[in-house]
């Protein structure tokens, strides 16, 4: 085994690629489930739990279900839009989680050559305008699919969607300006760095007191996934079923994966920017178990636990929460979140040039 | 090592066709597209020089910055371009460019 | 490596703009820009322009080509008709693009020496950030230039709304538009 550096490199992260892939679909898949178990158990009912015990296999009986179901191509549909605007949801959602860091800073090393990071995909310095860029190319796959429907209703949960990822994208921007400048980074380690010297009381939430940030980054990333009480897209009552209405099988699939693994992202982001990534809540206050396996495991374990928190809360909202009205949603995020994050910004800049 | 000069002549071809494609268009909205084209390719040109000066001193990045402003004009330019089309269509019921001639007869 | 990823991409960005050009719907038309801005945004950052490369995805492809085919969509524009256009277009116009092009062509491959080349090495880990001498010289010599453009922006947005709102004729019908910029169309009783 006597590689060269660029094509270690190369494997490893194709490997890394892979396992990343692999537990992005499978989270997103379980994430299903704890969405019906969580509702049921809302509504005084089991939920699924017929297949497998507890319902365990539940996700992949509904995988085989999409699979087998006839895949419709209605007569008026403008064709590779049609085909292409799934895939471009579901890509966009998917790839944003390559910039994420799940743990520690920790390179192994291959027969001396240069160090390759374990616990992310790509360390990259502008990590979260990557990760903005990315989500606001996703608009693409539900403007057109609502578009190459030809249906009035896709069509009108479409042009939906669309202003109204538009309009919240600013005040998800707008409200993570604020952590930048604290971190004086886009590193997305960088930033988690930052919040890792006093546990809990570092992060920026809390120490940095950046608790309007944090909600005003929680509604807009509700409104970006599209989840209720911002749902309008989807919303059943007046649109049939939104910009998925023509959609069968597999590509209904795909929409609906998109969705999960955009609130995962969702989730990852708001782990990595207010509650301090793969940090432990007590910092360094309590010894260290495991040694070196253990110093590079328990923080995993940390951000997966906050991450479960963030999905179990996006659920709970869907079930407990009414819709909005459309005008309602546009002047809530252009009337109130985007101001309250400017004023954010410059309390924040007025108390940091105080303090420097 | 790719030679500058490749990218600059990717941006002369994209500039190109943007010009062509400003004059062969009948859509005022495709036609307007190609400007964003046009300023793209022009874009390119400026960050190719920018990246040939930082050979000189790291702290040169007028280009970028030029770029940088050139991005923001041409965010509020299609705001302002998009609200003139639009009310265009209300009253003329087309896009077609040849149909709106109205100063011309 | 760094050759591959310029050819790779530039042949995309060629490819999405002679597309640009050869469709007829406004939609395709639009979805080809798209693909020749990203590509564009790959080659900025391979010249070691990671902020421009992210602006230009999060800017043009995200939020000024979805404007584009928003409108698109809004007004529900169909193929566009073949109509012969100005003929001073055809006759000064084609001979003169292609003029442009093989004079700048010529004049960069006779310079390419001067030019020199790209060097990826260090920029694409994080060995250099450019972001900070960016807003440096943003924030503090071009000061004045930038709050203008903030101020130009206010502008095209107060202009955008004043343009695309519909006149109310208050004798035939009220219309209002709703949130999503759909025209409600009522009329008086």
């Amino acid at each position: 085994m006597n590689l060269s550096p660029f094509l270690t490199f190369f494997l490893l992260t194709v490997v890394k690629i892979v396992i990343v892939l692999v537990i992005t679909l499978t989270s997103v898949a379980y994430t299903v489930l704890l969405e019906r178990k969580v509702a049921g158990r809302m509504q005084n009912r089991w939920g699924p739990s017929r297949v497998g015990p507890f319902g365990l296999l539940q996700p992949l009986a509904d995988g085989i279900k999409l699979f087998l179901k006839e895949d419709l191509m209605p007569l008026a549909i403008q064709k590779p839009l049609f085909v292409i605007a799934p895939i471009i949801a579901l890509s966009c959602a998917l790839v944003s989680i390559a910039v994420v860091p799940f743990g520690p800073l920790t390179e192994v090393h291959v027969h001396g050559q240069p160090g390759f990071d374990l616990f992310d995909i790509s360390n990259i310095n502008i990590g979260l305008l990557v990760i903005l860029g990315i989500t606001s190319i996703g608009v693409y796959g539900i403007a057109l699919s609502g578009w190459s429907s030809n249906n009035k209703f896709a069509l009108l949960g479409s042009l939906r969607a669309t202003s109204q990822m538009i309009s919240y994208e600013l005040a998800l921007g707008l409200s993570l300006v604020g952590i930048v400048l604290r971190a004086g980074s886009l590193n997305l380690r960088t930033i988690v760095a930052s919040q890792s010297a006093h546990g809990a009381l570092s992060w920026n939430i809390l120490g940095g007191f950046q608790i309007v940030a944090f909600v005003v980054y929680l509604i807009s990333a509700f409104a970006e996934a599209n989840r209720t009480p911002f749902d309008l897209p989807e919303a059943e009552s007046e649109l049939v079923a939104g910009y998925h209405t023509e959609y069968s099988s597999m590509k209904f699939a795909m929409f609906f994966m998109a969705e999960y693994a955009n609130m995962i992202t969702i989730s990852c982001v708001a782990t990595l920017l207010f509650f301090g990534g793969a940090s432990s809540p007590w910092g360094n206050a309590l010894p260290n178990i495991g040694g070196a396996i253990g110093a590079a495991i328990f923080p995993v374990l940390w951000f997966v636990l906050k991450v479960f928190c963030f999905l179990f809360l996006f659920i709970w909202v869907r079930w407990t929460i009414p819709r909005f009205r459309y005008d309602q949603l546009m002047a809530f995020g252009w009337k109130v979140l985007m101001p309250i994050a400017i004023v954010n910004i410059l309390v924040t800049a007025l108390v940091m040039s105080v303090r420097s | 090592m790719v030679p500058i000069s490749y990218y600059l002549i990717l941006a002369a071809v994209l500039f190109s066709i943007g010009v062509l494609s400003f004059l062969l268009k009948r859509n005022v909205v495709t036609v307007f597209m190609s400007i964003e084209l046009m300023l793209n390719a022009v874009n390119l040109t400026f960050v190719a020089f920018a990246h040939r000066w930082q050979a000189v001193s790291p702290q040169a990045v007028s280009g970028q910055i030029f770029v940088f402003f050139v991005m923001v004009v041409a965010a509020a330019e299609a705001a302002v371009g998009l609200a003139i089309i639009i009310s265009i269509f209300r009253t003329r019921q087309t896009l077609n460019i040849d149909q709106i001639n109205l100063m011309k007869n | 490596m760094q050759l591959a990823l310029f050819i790779i991409f530039a042949a995309l960005a060629v490819a999405g703009a002679l597309n640009f050009l050869l469709q007829r719907h406004p939609i395709n038309s639009a979805l080809s820009l798209v693909v020749v801005m990203l590509s564009l945004a790959v080659l900025y950052w391979s010249l070691g322009a990671e902020f421009l490369a992210a602006a230009q995805v999060i800017v043009y492809s995200g939020a000024v080509m979805v404007l584009f085919v928003f409108v698109v969509m809004l007004l529900n524009a169909g193929e566009e008709e073949r109509t012969t256009g100005s003929r001073a277009a055809y006759f000064a116009g084609i001979p003169g693009a292609a003029a442009v092009f093989c004079l700048l062509s010529f004049v960069f491959l006779s310079e390419s020496k001067t030019l020199g080349s790209s060097n990826l090495g260090g920029y694409l880990n994080d060995g250099t950030v450019n972001i900070v001498e960016i807003s440096k010289i943003l924030f503090t010599r071009l000061l004045l230039p930038f709050e203008v453009t903030s101020i130009l922006i206010l502008v095209a947005i107060l202009g955008a709304v004043v343009l695309a709102r519909k006149e109310p004729d208050p004798k035939v019908v009220t219309s209002s538009t709703d949130a999503a910029g759909v025209i409600v169309i009522k009329e008086k009783v």
